[in-house]
């Protein structure tokens, strides 16, 4: 614990909050996009936006794997759990992401379906192993930090040759989704002056991953940890890029990132995985090459073949605007259904559902600072 | 049960199995209750063998309380089903400020179970009544075809009877007064929780599942007048706990994260599982909310009893109509600190 504590720091952290008003130019205004649904969830939980001036301003990005699975992926989900032959195995974070309709992995368990939560790829596959007249699908969700183990658990699969096995492949990719944020001209209008970039994902794909978007987009990008000091540290960073006019991808991150990433990782991808020629992404659309499916020669390992799912598109409940939370357009609180119809309890859209979705991480830590805005209540300091 | 000794065989304790016959009320239940559980809790009550339990009770307002445990895995590092289940209702009942007098337990057994798990769990019960000063003076025992249960559910019920003069409720917590926690949070769960996640990580972390009863009476003896609040924070965690408190006492409150004591094994697990030490379960801690000016007292009877050591003040009840409870982060800035939605889970990312 005592090297996480060391990230935790109070006193640290304030001194290093001094040196970002110190030399925030006053007159200017800054405001930088997390990218990562993990430093949505730090800095609600460690209450950051309390220690950063006020013309320093941070937006909440599109990096949180379950809120921007569309709602079609879930229903498919659905539809394969309600065979009878099939066993679904999903991360617990998933069950209760609102579906068409009203319905959900939850509901649906509750239904009859046999719908398992476990912990990691390697849980489906010994739960594939002991049960063999089964049909065990592993719904798989995730950026880049996630992908390797699931082909870890494909190649496994391969080598056992368990043939009741198989992955519902969603695995996304960050540079896409960074570039939709950057082309989009919603997203341009709101000026945003530089990123946080992703903290593990960053350590598989490496910092050279962004090089290309921080040039064209002349964006300042900082790859920071999840620890609240890295978030602290990554935004001092960005202020003086900014100062100094510069645009330059840096690391923060440097004590697990490399400027290549984990090559070896990236290998076992490859040889499994290859690019979707477009994937939907709630709140960004479709996206062309922003996503995995299985190579040909894993064919028979992939649950969307094997079970010729089909992905239809279904519209977003029209109140949610999780579409424009994703994108830094609005605040969580700013949505009408925040706080009324709409909690963790009862999630209307994905971006209330897991803890790094910025909806929950507003509902959860930070909502008190609504009425503070408003002129109400006490207000811890 | 009759007078007339019928010549059985005994209870093959070591190698037997629960089967159907042991809950359907014939000779082989009675058997099952005499050798196991009446041998193990031993009292005059339960040897009348009635159906009810009849007890004088001191004159004084009466409390009562019902809880179903229903844990897996059933045998976790510092207890197991059946100690929970004696703890959890005496906390129940002691958190009104009351001394618990006398236990009555239901058992839901699934066919199959072996009989030295039954015994094991009822020994533990005794000792925790025991140790406790409580006794356990009726019950029944159902079973349940083999896949319709989990091993063994087990109800416990008790009664208590408060002193005079005290008044504890979670309605009555007030601005201004201030918020004691007993004791290091998280314990109970990550213990039960690494078990049956089978982590495998070294730790030597164990539940802290206690009877609290011993403790409630030194703190009401010190400051019967200013108590206003107990609860011991269980499933949910001292989260849920101060946010029913708040909600019921229609106020809010603040509380200091650098203050709350957390074990460094509980914490790292809690890392390593994505979880927030404030939502985990307790089984022997409580939080006390007090008037500010016998808080000196009621701190120094508590550090006096073994299982208050470690019990500090952790925060104050202020005024607020949306009855938030916030936390000022050890970094430094400002939190709400939420029940928890759902199962609380691992991260996945
Ligand atoms: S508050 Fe709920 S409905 Fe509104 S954007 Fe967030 S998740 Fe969607």
């Amino acid at each position: 614990m005592k090297h996480i504590d060391e990230y935790r720091d109070g006193n640290l952290a304030r001194a290093m909050a001094a040196t970002i008003a110190h030399e925030a130019m006053p007159d200017r205004h800054y405001q930088f996009m997390e990218f990562c649904g993990g430093h949505t969830h730090a800095m609600s939980r460690y209450g950051i936006e309390d220690l950063l001036p006020s013309n320093v301003q941070m937006v909440h990005g599109p990096g949180c794997p379950v809120c921007v699975l569309p709602i079609g992926r879930i229903d498919a989900a659905i539809a394969l759990a309600m065979r009878p032959e099939v066993t679904l195995c999903t991360y617990a974070d998933l069950m209760r992401v609102p579906a068409s309709g009203g319905a959900n992995l939850l509901k649906a368990k509750a239904a009859g379906a046999d719908i398992r939560m476990v912990y990691s790829t390697l849980d489906a596959l010994r739960i594939a192993e002991a049960e063999p007249d089964r049909q065990i699908v592993f719904f798989a969700i995730g950026f880049e930090t996630t992908t390797p183990p699931t082909a870890h658990a494909i190649t496994l699969a391969r080598k056992r040759q368990l043939s009741n096995f198989s992955v519902f492949c969603n695995h996304v990719l960050t540079p896409p989704a960074m570039r939709a944020i950057l082309v989009s001209p919603d997203t341009r209008a709101i000026r945003v002056d530089g990123f946080v970039g992703p903290s593990h994902v960053s350590t598989i794909t490496g910092t050279s991953a962004y090089q290309s978007l921080a040039v064209e987009f002349a964006k300042p990008i900082v790859v920071a940890g999840f620890e609240p000091l890295d978030v602290v540290q990554a935004i001092l960073m960005l202020v003086r890029q900014v100062n100094q006019g510069r645009c330059a991808v840096e690391n923060q991150y440097s004590r697990l990132v490399t400027a290549q990433g984990n090559l070896i990782a990236q290998r076992a991808t490859a040889e499994i995985f290859e690019l979707r020629p477009s994937f939907a992404w709630r709140g960004l659309g479709e996206l062309p090459h922003s996503a995995l499916q299985l190579r040909d020669a894993y064919a028979d390992l992939d649950a969307e073949r094997r079970f010729a799912i089909d992905t239809l598109p279904a519209a977003d409940n029209p109140a949610c605007e999780c579409g424009d939370v994703l994108r830094g357009l609005t605040k969580p609180a700013a949505c009408a259904l925040f706080g009324t119809l709409c909690s963790p309890d009862t999630p209307m859209g994905s971006c209330m559902v897991s803890p790094e979705g910025a909806c929950a991480a507003h509902w959860s830590y930070g909502r008190f600072r609504d009425r503070a805005r408003a002129g109400a209540g006490q207000v811890v300091r | 049960m009759t007078g007339l000794k019928l010549r059985t065989r005994k209870l093959d304790i070591r190698h037997g199995l629960i089967d159907l016959s042991h809950g359907a009320g014939g000779r082989a239940s009675v058997q099952l209750i005499d050798e196991i559980f009446r041998t193990a809790f031993d009292n005059p009550i339960l040897d009348q063998g009635n159906d009810q339990a009849a007890f004088d009770v001191p004159g004084g307002r009466m409390v009562m309380s019902t809880d179903g445990y229903v844990i897996s895995p059933l045998f976790f590092p510092g207890g197991d089903i059946g100690s929970l289940a004696v703890h959890g209702t005496i906390n129940d009942i002691a958190m009104a400020g009351a001394r618990p007098l006398h236990l009555a337990a239901s058992y839901i057994i699934e066919e199959g179970f072996p009989l030295s798990d039954v015994q094991r769990i009822a020994q533990s019960m005794a000792k925790a009544a025991r140790d406790a000063g409580v006794t356990i003076v009726t019950g029944d025992t159902k079973v349940v075809e083999r896949g319709k249960g989990d091993g063994v559910f087990i109800t416990t019920t008790g009664v208590g009877i408060v002193p005079p003069g005290l008044d504890l409720s979670a309605d009555r917590a007030r601005p201004g007064d201030l918020v004691i926690l007993s004791g290091a949070i998280g314990d109970h769960g990550v213990a039960v929780m690494s078990q049956r996640l089978n982590l495998g990580f070294e730790t030597d972390i164990v539940s802290d599942s206690a009877a609290l009863n011993g403790l409630v009476a030194e703190m009401v003896r010190v400051a019967t007048g200013s108590l206003r609040v107990m609860r011991d924070p269980t499933r949910g965690g001292l989260a849920a706990s101060l946010n029913e408190i708040a909600q019921q006492s229609k106020a809010g409150v603040i509380i200091h994260e650098n203050r709350i004591p957390v074990k460094p094994d509980v914490a790292a697990a809690c890392e390593l599982l994505g979880l927030d030490p404030l939502h985990v379960a307790n089984e022997g801690k409580l939080i006390a909310i007090v008037a500010p000016a016998a808080a000196g007292d009621l701190i120094a009877a508590m550090h006096a009893h073994p299982l208050g050591r470690h019990a500090t003040v952790i925060g104050e009840v202020i005024a607020d109509a949306q009855c938030f409870v916030q936390m000022t982060t050890s970094f430094g800035g400002g939190r709400i600190v939420d029940w928890i939605a759902g199962e609380q889970l691992p991260r996945i990312c």
